[in-house]
């Protein structure tokens, strides 16, 4: 099993720090994991994306040049990661942000109101967690039971209420 | 040696410094390696050290030469331009004889460049770095394991020779995570033997005197022979690196740190396709393999060597084979990162494929 994952969007929208989760939950299943964030220029409102490899065998390289999965939470990051994606690839695409359609017949596209979901659980910051919810789903790199469990390695400070909503976010994500 | 954790190669990096025993560390912001002074920040306080943001870099590595001169196991860390401003200290310290470590987590230059990772800086580590004659230490990582296990053999080297030791990483292995586990337990620097040339109270003993010159005629000379015999026996005896399906190659990849991750799936690749590629990864860049290069050059005749530079590991290369092999190079620089498709496309046309 290999899967190169890349997570794209706004800064703010939890992108690294989902990146981060996969990953760690990766490590929890025994699985070889890197993740490696875009740097330097981190600010609110600002792009961010991260790539994220689990693989059974040994990492070789850590730089996910063509991705299976991509997770795009703003409309910048379709038009730059859609034609990286594998033949085949998953582009998961969180509709609340992104009008535009993707262009490629080649690939497996899912379309979710990750926005509109996560209110409804809660709060809009979860939008992150919907969307990580269905890539684990679709693409069994890692088990819900270890992102859930990971969740509050990741969020030490996250008061519980908020690691519940997390949790749902989760699962409401794993119907798509 | 406790759990696995998720580490950032910089905190790694950082945390494998303090269990190694490192209680001082002074330095001045610079991305991307900025996590090892935060992380020092908070964590030499924790183990009774010094975290010192100095003024400047110039006044950084000065610190590292005084409390060195001490018998503290020290380190400072930079990226490219910063390291360009402690090359004097480096170079007052290798005379001196101090075993300080440091660490580039270089950035694309030249200039102020770029902050992606580069692998443009092993020129000015591996030919000493600053000005006069030495050499320094240079091991290079690849993942975020050896970010963390390997500053321990820096300070074990480093105060074995008396000599300058450094981690040559890249903003890649600085900001990627990855599973660690530390593969020692942490070293108590009080329980270390003495140091018989470290500075403190004098009383009871004789006076010592770290110092970088000497103006009496002659004596530098003997002094530079001196340091040339210990760089002769760290060649010798420190030389470190990895082969991967060597044995039955006819075609040698020579790349390290980052580039020998990519060069590693690149290969991964080729193998599925029948071409017989193997890799031949420096863990020390300086001493670098040349012994085991110019073996594995007399049956491979195609050598191709990947950097994130404009080739500058390759005249080492081309020094180690003397001429016995055919050299092929792929390069990218200042923020260039290749991937694997890409080397992979390379070594097919070296194959006429």
């Amino acid at each position: 099993m290999y899967q190169g994952v890349i997570m794209s969007g706004f800064g703010g929208q939890g992108i690294i720090s989902t990146g981060v989760l996969l990953a760690y939950s990766g490590m929890v299943d025994g699985k070889h994991v890197t993740f490696f964030p875009a740097y330097g220029a981190e600010m609110r409102g600002g792009t961010a994306n991260c790539s994220v490899v689990v693989s059974t065998d040994e990492v070789a390289s850590p730089v996910v040049s063509t991705p299976d999965s991509i997770i795009v939470m703003n409309e910048p990051s379709l038009l730059k990661f859609e034609p990286t994606l594998k033949p085949q690839g998953l582009l998961l695409i969180n509709s609340s942000l992104v009008s535009s359609k993707p262009k490629r017949n080649d690939i497996n596209i899912i379309t979710i109101d990750a926005n509109k979901i996560a209110e409804e659980i809660g709060t809009v910051k979860c939008a992150n967690m919907v969307m990580l919810g269905a890539l684990i789903n679709r693409t069994k790199a890692v088990s819900l039971e270890s992102v859930v469990k990971t969740l509050s390695k990741v969020y030490p400070r996250a008061k519980k209420e908020m690691l519940e909503i997390n949790e749902n976010a989760l699962k409401r994500g794993g119907t798509f | 040696m406790g759990e696995k954790k998720l580490m950032k190669g910089n905190e790694a990096l950082a945390e494998g410094a303090v269990r190694a025993g490192c209680r001082f560390f002074s330095g001045y912001p610079i991305t991307p390696q900025n996590e090892v002074p935060e992380y020092m920040s908070w964590r030499m306080p924790e183990v009774g050290g010094t975290f010192i943001q100095a003024e400047s870099e110039v006044a950084a590595i000065n610190m590292l030469y005084g409390a060195s001169a001490c018998g503290t196991r020290v380190m400072t860390s930079s990226s490219g331009p910063g390291i360009s401003l402690k090359q004097e200290g480096i170079s007052y310290t290798a005379s001196a004889q101090l075993p300080i470590f440091y660490a580039n987590v270089v950035r694309g230059g030249p200039g102020l460049g770029n902050i992606a990772p580069s692998q443009g800086d092993y020129f000015q580590a591996t030919r000493g770095g600053g000005h006069g004659d030495y050499r320094v230490f240079v091991m290079a990582p690849n993942s975020v394991s050896e970010m963390g296990n390997f500053p321990r053999i820096c300070y074990e080297v480093a105060e074995k020779y008396r000599m300058v030791t450094m981690i040559l990483a890249d903003g890649l292995l600085g900001q990627m995570m990855e599973p660690i586990e530390f593969d020692f337990e942490p070293i108590d620097p009080s329980k270390l033997p003495p140091k018989d040339y470290a500075l403190g109270i004098q009383e009871g003993r004789s006076r010592r005197v770290v110092r970088s010159y000497d103006l009496k005629p002659g004596f530098m000379e003997k002094h530079t022979w001196k340091l040339m015999e210990i760089y002769n026996q760290v060649e010798e005896k420190e030389t470190r690196y990895e082969t991967i399906m060597a044995e039955d190659a006819d075609l040698l990849v020579v790349a390290y740190g980052t580039c020998s991750r990519i060069s590693r799936a690149a290969l991964a690749l080729g193998r599925k396709e029948n071409l017989k590629i193997g890799l031949l990864r420096p863990i020390t860049v300086w001493p670098f393999p040349s012994k085991i290069l110019h073996d594995l050059a007399s049956r491979i005749k195609k050598i191709l060597v990947v950097e994130m530079s404009t080739g500058q590991m390759i005249e080492d290369v081309k020094l180690a084979i003397e001429g016995s092999a055919q050299v092929f190079f792929h390069g990218r620089p200042s923020g260039g990162i290749p991937t694997e498709f890409e080397v992979l496309d390379v070594i097919k046309k070296i194959y006429g494929k």
